[in-house]
Order: structure tokens, then C-alpha cells, then sequence
């Protein structure tokens, strides 16, 4: 259950952003989940109920935008999306593949009022 | 849990030294100073500074509050761009200055609870004991177990307990060398809790991490756990003694590695019967020259 600290990460990046910008209450938090970041969003979600009571985003609604794996083939140079590491290349089959996208963990913005 | 999220308010993260060195016995006491880390800020004892007369001029006391009474409804967006990792990638950053600037190698251990961290572990502290200085940080959520197997060995180590916690983070690592002061030129191994999942997220400031995994889990283990196998240099595969009665394939199993984490190397042993440590040795060798950490 690393979505718990995860999500507690969230409330304390949140919480900071949102003192600065003085405010008392969060709406949205636009959040950006890479599909192959190692977050399960069932327990994210139940993760998230939990850590923002008595929060500034304790009423905050999160919104994720799920980010699809992207990876090019480093034999044949072809990009191609996946949902796991060990997804071979669909042109040549090789393993020998960079992940250049889906890890990402980022909080977008947030809405503040 | 993680000092940087504190999920379970109840049960604190405690660190124990046990240095074998300082201790004729160290299983006796295993000084308990519970470092809950209320590190008292804001001291500042300045006597003084009281008497200073703060200016106080201008009578008028800034009484416009922007009570924004009139409309709170009124929303506006933020932009941030901010990884949630980042306070903890940041602390690891910082750690593995330090053990840069102190030549040391830090070995971030992980594996599934009862593949054999810790056998591994006082099997190779022994081995190494007369050429090479290595010190211990041990992550479990209970028990002083493991810090006391490692202390028997003659090597220091502080237990991290991390109550709840399902993994370890740069900032407890953090703390936990402050009391473990390891020195220059030496090995610092960190077993992290037993979990295939959870640390891998967690970059502790390491310079090379092992996952271990043993012949009686299933050759699977990497496409169902692929984040910790992706993030691996190398994989021990222990417990081969056991081969014999199993139906391991160690083919397929590291087949099915590589698919994750072309990267990979392997190295099959069993650290019970101490069989085939002389690869592991020669690894942990290798890597000292690579990280330019100065042996005998």
C-alpha cells in the first residue's frame, strides 16, 4: 500500500501550494498517472479517501489523467505503446525496448478557492 | 509509515544502533534511544536580542485583513507541474552525495519476505570482515531480529522499525546514517522491508540495487512484480540447494527477467549452504572499482 504515501505526498505538496496561494479549500487536484508508474488507482483512490481528511483537500476532487506507456524498440526504432515492461516490440519482438513514457507521477495544478 | 507522509499516527518510526564494536554483548541492551526525531527547532537562545525595541512605530496596526467576505466561491487554477516523488528523490539525491563524497557503496537489497536477504547478508559479512569495513541498515515494521543476526556478525547496524510501513524511504535512510556512521571506503547494505512492490518506488540514494528472489517462488515472479525487477542491476537467484526438490525452471525465470529489465545480471547461489558466494564476491568487487570505493 505505497498509495498511501503516495497520496500523503500529494496532501503535503498540495497543502503547501495551496497556503502560499492563500486558500482554504482545494476543489480539483489535476493529477498526471503515468499507466506504468506503479500506482494501482483502487487503492489510490481508497488511499486518498483517507489521507485528505481534515485537509485543505478535504473535499478536493481528484482528477487523473491516465498517461499511456510509450516505448521505442532500440533494434528497429519503432515506438509503440504498452501497459508493461515486458510488452516486446510488436514490429521485430525484441525486449530491448526504452520506456519513454507512462512513469509519470505529477501533480498537475490544482484549483483552488 | 514513511516519515514523509506519517500515514499511521499511532506507530512512529524508531531506529537502534547495535555496534558491536562499543558492546561486549550486544544482544543484552540494545539501547533503545527511540530517536523519534523531535528535532526542537527554533532554539534560538538569543538573550540578547530581547532588548532590542522592535520598532513599533506607526500606530496605525495594518488593519486592512482582506476578510475576502464578499466571495469565496470564485475558484481559480493553479498551475504545478510537481512529482510527487520529489521530496523523497531529492533526499536521495542527497544521500548519495554523501556516500559519494565518502567512497562508499550503497547496496539497496530487496525481495519478497523469506527469500534470504538476511542469510545472505551474515553470510557475506563474515566473508568480507577482514577486507572490507561493512556497516548494516536494516528495514522490518517489527522486531530488533534481523540488527541482532547482523550485530552477531560483528558488523554495526541500526534497525530501522518502520510500525506500518511497507517500505523504506531516503528520509528514515537518512536518518539511520547519522547514528550508523559508516566510514570512508566502506559498504553500506540496506535490506529493505520484505515487499516486491512497494520499494520500488523508492530511491533511497543507492548506488546499485539487488533484488533477491529464491527457487521456491514462481518463475513469474518478475512479469507479476515487474517494477522491482526493472529497477534491479542484478538478481540474485537463491536457495539453489533446494533445485533438486522444486519445480524452478531458472531459464524461463530469468527469461522472464530480462523481458522486464534487459539490463539484468544474474547470480544463482544459496547462502545457506554457502554455494556459489565466490560470484557474489567477485560482483560486490567489481562494483567497489566501478564506484571507486578503495579495497585491500
Amino acid at each position: 500500500m505505497h498509495e498511501l504515501s503516495i497520496v500523503q505526498s500529494i496532501v503535503q505538496i498540495v497543502t503547501a501550494e495551496a497556503t502560499a496561494a492563500n486558500s482554504r479549500q482545494v476543489d480539483e487536484v489535476e493529477l498526471d498517472i503515468g499507466t506504468m508508474s506503479g500506482v494501482e488507482l483502487s487503492a489510490f483512490h481508497f488511499a486518498w479517501s483517507q489521507a485528505v481528511k481534515n485537509t485543505v483537500m478535504a473535499d478536493a476532487k481528484p482528477i487523473i489523467n491516465s498517461i499511456e506507456g510509450k516505448a521505442k524498440c532500440m533494434m528497429c526504432d519503432t515506438t509503440f505503446l504498452l501497459d508493461h515492461y515486458a510488452t516486446p516490440c510488436p514490429n521485430c519482438g525484441s525486449h530491448f525496448i526504452d520506456i519513454q513514457q507512462g512513469k509519470e507521477l505529477r501533480v498537475k495544478a490544482i484549483s483552488v478557492r | 509509515m514513511c516519515t514523509t507522509c506519517g500515514c499511521d499516527a499511532g506507530a512512529s518510526i524508531t531506529y537502534h544502533a547495535i555496534d558491536p564494536a562499543q558492546q561486549a554483548a550486544p544482544h543484552e541492551h540494545t539501547h533503545d534511544h527511540h530517536h523519534e526525531h523531535h528535532h526542537e527547532h527554533h532554539h534560538h537562545d538569543h538573550p540578547h536580542e530581547h532588548g532590542h525595541h522592535h520598532h513599533h512605530h506607526g500606530d496605525h496596526a495594518h488593519s486592512h485583513h482582506h476578510e475576502h467576505a464578499h466571495d469565496h466561491s470564485h475558484t481559480h487554477s493553479i498551475q504545478l507541474e510537481i512529482d510527487v516523488l520529489q521530496h523523497n528523490n531529492k533526499l536521495a539525491e542527497r544521500n548519495r552525495g554523501y556516500f559519494e563524497a565518502k567512497q562508499i557503496l550503497a547496496i539497496n537489497l530487496v525481495s519478497s519476505p523469506g527469500s534470504g536477504k538476511t542469510t545472505l547478508l551474515e553470510k557475506t559479512l563474515v566473508r568480507l570482515k577482514d577486507s572490507m569495513p561493512c556497516t548494516v541498515i536494516e528495514g522490518d515494521q517489527q522486531t530488533m531480529q534481523d540488527a541482532n543476526r547482523i550485530a552477531a556478525t560483528g558488523a554495526k547496524v541500526v534497525q530501522i522499525n518502520t510500525g506500518k510501513g511497507c517500505h523504506l524511504d531516503a528520509d528514515m535512510v537518512n536518518n539511520a546514517l547519522k547514528q550508523l556512521k559508516p566510514a570512508d571506503n566502506s559498504i553500506v547494505f540496506i535490506e529493505n522491508v520484505g515487499n516486491l512492490v512497494c520499494p520500488a518506488m523508492f530511491d533511497l540514494g543507492e548506488q546499485t540495487r539487488v533484488v533477491i528472489a529464491s527457487v521456491t517462488e514462481g518463475v513469474d515472479k518478475p512479469l507479476k512484480y515487474p517494477d522491482m525487477f526493472h529497477s534491479a542491476q542484478l538478481c540474485i537467484i537463491n536457495k539453489t540447494d533446494l533445485l533438486p526438490y522444486v519445480p524452478f525452471d531458472v531459464a524461463a525465470f530469468k527469461a522472464n527477467a530480462l523481458k522486464v529489465n534487459h539490463h539484468l545480471q544474474f547470480i544463482e547461489l544459496s547462502a545457506y549452504k554457502e554455494e556459489g558466494l565466490e560470484a557474489w564476491q567477485e560482483w560486490l568487487h567489481n562494483q567497489l572499482h566501478v564506484h571507486h570505493v578503495h579495497h585491500h
